[in-house]
């Protein structure tokens, strides 16, 4: 579904990704790790185009993703930002019926805004909320309903279960498998929870020095030298 | 370095950014499709009602300043009963604009750019691009025309509380008489006076959307690049004023 071959990305001449090769398939969950700064956000800008990788290729369904592709690509695409990233000038149901509003009336948008909500575990009374009256952890599952309102094809979550309590990570975690074993999305998921990886990843890959260090199926990284690191000790935040 | 090749640096540097700003302001204003109205009648509220106890009061003020400075200026040549044609004329082509610009600028220019600039560094602007919607249409667009809309508005609004401030000062302490002082008024103002200054405030108005949305969009990371984004706003659209108002009052009068 999406391929990436020898992505090339730099700041000041300072290089992130250093010839990142990466192919997720439809439907697969895919989880990326790596330390803390070593460029997976930045890898989820290059796929957007919110940044301009120096050198690489990123095909979706076998064409490259350029300033003509990517308005599809992104017509099936929702995204979960690592600070959420809900407008501060909209309630939470304005937040996460952006892209419904768009195209339906309000009253409609705000009913699917209210079960989404209630799928991440935010009850009705927090859809008139602005933003800003949200706790971290509340404003984070809310930046997820936003991402799978419209029901996208392609996900991308960073770093879903970042500020929450165990409980509620073990929850997100179980709707994050559920969505892509029921609608059949593609999923990337960046993350540093190991147990995340195991609940929502069919496939794992490690991003270290700007590249793939590792890649392999969920099960088969318990045996894997380069992940040892993380899996003895979970890094945190 | 050598004097030459610094000034050619400058000059480059110069047209490049005056080149992007002005590329940046005709995107903004004529990507219309689609039109987020919403956005632009909060923006109406935000840039225009808002603004308008700060631009009254500095009307008020400014125009009765003008009557008594007129009045004891006028007295050393014999012409203080000009005092209601002057505050009426200085107001109107020139105080009113550029007061009520500039005060708008510090209101305005400011909180747009420090809005967008934490947009930026929180990443809502990425998140409206994954969203398939336009940053440029759905902040800049609303932003630049609400302010061209309502600044003169807020000038016209400016001149007749500065002609209605000359006025108290006029009837309550230097002794003119009410009626005449008016008739007085809209005697010596002509249309064109008015018209110019309104002109001046449709321009002025871009100036600030403008200055607040570009410093806004290029925001640094972080805090402190939102700070400085916020005063960049507010330095470049008083200075941008000023040198309009030079150059337009040029163009209208001479
Ligand atoms: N816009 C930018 N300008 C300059 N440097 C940047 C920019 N964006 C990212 N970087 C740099 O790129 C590197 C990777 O950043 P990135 O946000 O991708 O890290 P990450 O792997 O997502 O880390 P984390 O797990 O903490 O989220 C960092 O060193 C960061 O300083
Ligand atoms: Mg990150």
């Amino acid at each position: 579904m999406i391929q990436i071959h020898g992505l090339h990305k730099s700041f000041g001449g300072k290089p992130v990704l250093s010839g990142v090769d990466l192919a997720v398939g439809q439907g697969e969950s895919l989880c990326v790790i790596g330390q803390s700064g070593t460029g997976k956000s930045v890898l989820l800008k290059c796929i957007l185009g919110l940044t301009t990788p120096e050198a690489g290729r990123i095909l979706w369904r076998g064409s490259p993703l350029d300033q003509a592709t990517r308005p599809d690509f992104l017509a099936r695409f929702g995204m979960l930002f690592q600070g959420a990233a809900l407008f501060d000038s909209l309630t939470v149901w304005q937040n996460v019926a952006f892209r419904l509003r768009q195209r339906m009336p309000d009253v409609q948008a705000r009913a699917i805004a209210i079960e989404k909500l209630g799928r991440v575990g935010l009850g009705p009374e927090t859809a008139d909320l602005m933003p800003a009256e949200l706790s971290g952890g509340m404003a984070k599952r809310a930046g997820l309903a936003r991402a799978i309102a419209d029901d996208p094809a392609v996900i991308f979550f960073d770093e879903p279960t970042t500020g929450l309590d165990p409980i509620r990570a073990r929850r997100i975690n179980g709707l994050i498998r559920g969505i892509v074993t029921e609608t059949g999305a593609t999923a990337i998921t960046i993350t540093h929870d190991m147990d995340s990886v195991r609940a929502i990843g069919d496939r794992v890959a490690l991003l270290q020095d700007g590249r793939i260090a590792w890649e392999g199926p969920v099960p088969a990284m318990d045996r894997a030298a380069p992940l040892a690191g993380f899996l003895g000790n979970t890094p945190s935040l | 370095m050598n004097p030459v090749r610094l000034t050619g640096r400058a000059a480059l540097l110069m047209t490049r950014g005056i080149g992007a700003v002005t590329l940046f302001t005709l995107r903004g204003l004529f990507r219309l499709r689609p039109f987020y109205r919403r956005a632009f009648a909060a923006q109406l509220v935000q840039i225009g009602w808002l603004s308008l106890p700060v631009v009254g009061l500095t009307a008020l003020f400014t125009g009765a300043a003008l009557a008594l400075q007129i009045h004891s200026g006028g007295a050393r040549f014999q012409a203080s009963d000009v005092v209601p044609a002057i505050v009426a004329i200085g107001m109107v082509r020139e105080l009113g604009p550029v007061l009520g610009g500039l005060m708008v600028a510090a209101r305005v220019a400011s909180s747009i750019a420090a809005e967008i600039g934490t947009m930026k560094v929180t990443e809502q602007i990425d998140a409206l691009v994954t969203l398939s919607t336009d940053p440029m249409r759905w902040l800049v667009t609303p932003r630049l025309w609400a302010a061209m809309l309502t600044v003169p508005v807020l000038v016209g609004v400016g001149d007749i509380i500065g002609i209605m401030g000359g006025w108290l000062v006029g009837t309550q302490s230097l002794g003119f008489n009410s009626t005449a002082y008016l008739a007085n008024t809209s005697a010596y103002l002509e249309r064109w006076d008015v018209v110019s200054g309104l002109l001046k405030g449709v321009v002025f108005g871009l100036i600030v959307a403008v200055c607040g949305c570009w410093f806004g969009i290029h925001s640094g990371r972080g805090a402190a690049g939102v700070g400085r984004a916020t005063k960049s706003a507010v330095v470049a659209a008083a200075v941008g004023i000023l040198a309009a108002n030079f150059v337009l009052t040029g163009l209208f009068f001479e």
